[in-house]
């Protein structure tokens, strides 16, 4: 238990002690909410969608925890790089409870940075149908948080150094987002791109989220769950796996 | 009764990488309570060797006994027996000395009321105790050095493993690192197994040598040993003659090479 509490206390106290990270983090999200948000609103409302900014400030939220849960699981390459990997490797604990504690960790920091991006959201004009729906937005936060945790650690074990990163991001993270429904409604798209959209699981997230705090579901809550949570499980236990087979 | 002090035992160690043999029918062993170097050219196979014997890397075949615990089936006793002090700096800048210590301690499983007595005390041993609440990456190489040996320590191992401790650290620095590291050995009556380049320093600390080359082990003994079997003046005099004059180029088995491409495309 205490390896857990230990290895999730760093990733807490990397998060907080690293400043310029978590502004830029904010940045991203709050780019899209005004560029997107703002610029396409017009439009949006003329073609009878009703509030754009309404519609694509859950997808907003998610981005973020998309993207701050994949960098924490991407860290394990950093600490290759910087040697770290090897003092964690070399203690007489079990890899699954480092890795228990690392995504853990990973998910607080994500599920906070979620959180910080919804109030900047409700400050921009968003406003959810309730606020009662709050701890059930959170828990899908958590299960996106936990999904894209463990498939960091998995890209990280896969890789050997931070040169394929550019390919990750290009070929992985940005299509995760992008073709997630976060920034598009999904009646009336290509039946490709719904299929695309069906095949990633960022929009079950977004969906989610969307559902709890508008309540406009394109899938249904169950579904959402059911695919989040399996999905979860089996990233994690294949990260797990993976890191496991790690030496140093 | 000799068995018994053997508190490390490799027979017969192979590590192949993809058709490159790094380390070839390694046998040796360590006495309990002595300081061991184990010396050799680039490339030999030393950071190989150690990285089985820490349980970081699985040998091909052959056995390792670690404090009596076999290196591959019992890790986690056996991790729980060493101490290390790896070749290139393993500490996390972004936390503190203190929360350097501490991680280790609470996966080590050191218990709480121990732990910070233990931290206190080896922060002082090692003249970094008015440091403990700075972050590490504000640390010289020197100072980050001497936490990764109070960190190695701090599960009150009885072995420590110390692979090329003084690489780049001043003379003044050097000196301090071996006058510790005999000081260990004397008081807590650790075992040290250390690799080094600079020969002069196993020559002044280390009771028994072994010099791997090419993977294989060359020669041991002590110091007089191998001076005698070579007929020569010092340790430096002796390893040359055994392992040649020739400049040798880090030979690519998985790892190097891949650090190697790393910094060719920096």
């Amino acid at each position: 238990m205490e390896a857990i509490y230990i290895m999730w206390l760093r990733q807490i106290k990397r998060f907080f002690r690293n400043r310029p990270r978590l502004i830029s983090s904010l940045g991203q999200p709050m780019l899209f909410l005004i560029a997107l948000g703002f610029g396409l609103g017009p439009i949006f409302q003329r073609a009878g969608q009703g509030s754009y900014l309404q519609f694509l400030a859950p997808g907003v939220i998610a981005m973020s925890i998309l993207f701050t849960a994949i960098f924490t699981g991407i860290e394990v390459i950093w600490d290759r790089q910087f040697g770290f990997l090897k003092e964690t490797l070399v203690v007489p604990v079990s890899r699954l409870e480092l890795m228990i504690g690392k995504t853990l960790g990973g998910a607080t920091v994500a599920i906070f940075q979620g959180l910080l991006v919804l109030l900047i959201t409700l400050l921009a004009g968003f406003r959810p149908t309730s606020l009662f729906s709050t701890p059930t937005a959170i828990f899908f936060m958590f299960l996106l948080a936990i999904v894209f945790t463990a498939l960091g650690v998995v890209i990280a074990s896969l890789l050997e150094d931070m040169h394929a990163f550019q390919l990750v991001m290009n070929f992985l993270i940005m299509p995760l987002y992008f073709l997630s429904g976060a920034i598009f409604p999904l009646e009336g798209v290509p039946r490709a791109l719904l299929t695309a959209v069906k095949l990633d699981p960022m929009s079950y997230g977004v969906d989610g989220l969307r559902g709890t705090l508008t309540g406009i579901w394109a899938f249904s809550p169950l579904t959402d769950l059911t695919v989040l949570s399996i999905l979860s499980l089996v990233l994690f236990f294949l990260g797990s796996w993976l890191f496991a087979q790690i030496e140093a | 009764m000799i068995k018994e002090q053997k508190i490390i035992e490799v027979k017969n160690l192979f590590k192949e990488f993809k058709g490159f043999v790094a380390v070839k029918d390694v046998s040796f062993f360590v006495k309990k309570g002595e300081i061991f170097a184990f010396l050799g050219p680039n490339g030999a196979g030393k950071t190989t060797t150690i990285r089985m014997l820490t349980t970081l890397l699985r040998p091909t075949s052959g056995t390792i006994l670690i404090n009596g615990f076999d290196a591959i089936t019992q890790k986690d006793d056996a991790r729980r027996s060493f101490g290390i002090v790896f070749q290139d700096p393993s500490l996390d800048d972004e936390l503190t000395a203190w929360e350097n210590m501490e991680f280790h301690g609470i996966l080590c499983q050191v218990p709480a009321e121990i732990r910070k007595k233990r931290i206190e005390e080896l922060l002082e041993f090692v003249e970094l105790k008015d440091r403990k609440n700075s972050l590490v990456k504000t640390f010289s190489g020197g100072m980050k050095r001497r936490l990764e040996i109070a960190r190695g320590l701090l599960h009150h191992p009885k072995i420590l493993f110390l692979d090329e401790p003084s690489l780049g650290l001043d003379a003044q620095t050097r000196n301090h690192l071996w006058q510790y590291i005999q000081k260990l050995n004397r008081e807590e009556n650790i075992t040290v197994f250390l690799t080094t380049h600079y020969l002069e320093e196993a020559e002044k600390v280390a009771q028994r040598i072994a010099i791997i080359d090419h993977g294989q082990i060359i020669a041991q003994g002590t110091t007089l040993d191998l001076k005698k079997q070579t007929k020569t003046q010092s340790l430096e005099e002796a390893f040359l003659s055994l392992t040649g004059h020739g400049i040798r180029e880090e030979e690519a088995n998985g790892q190097s090479a891949f650090r190697l491409r790393h910094q060719l495309r920096r």
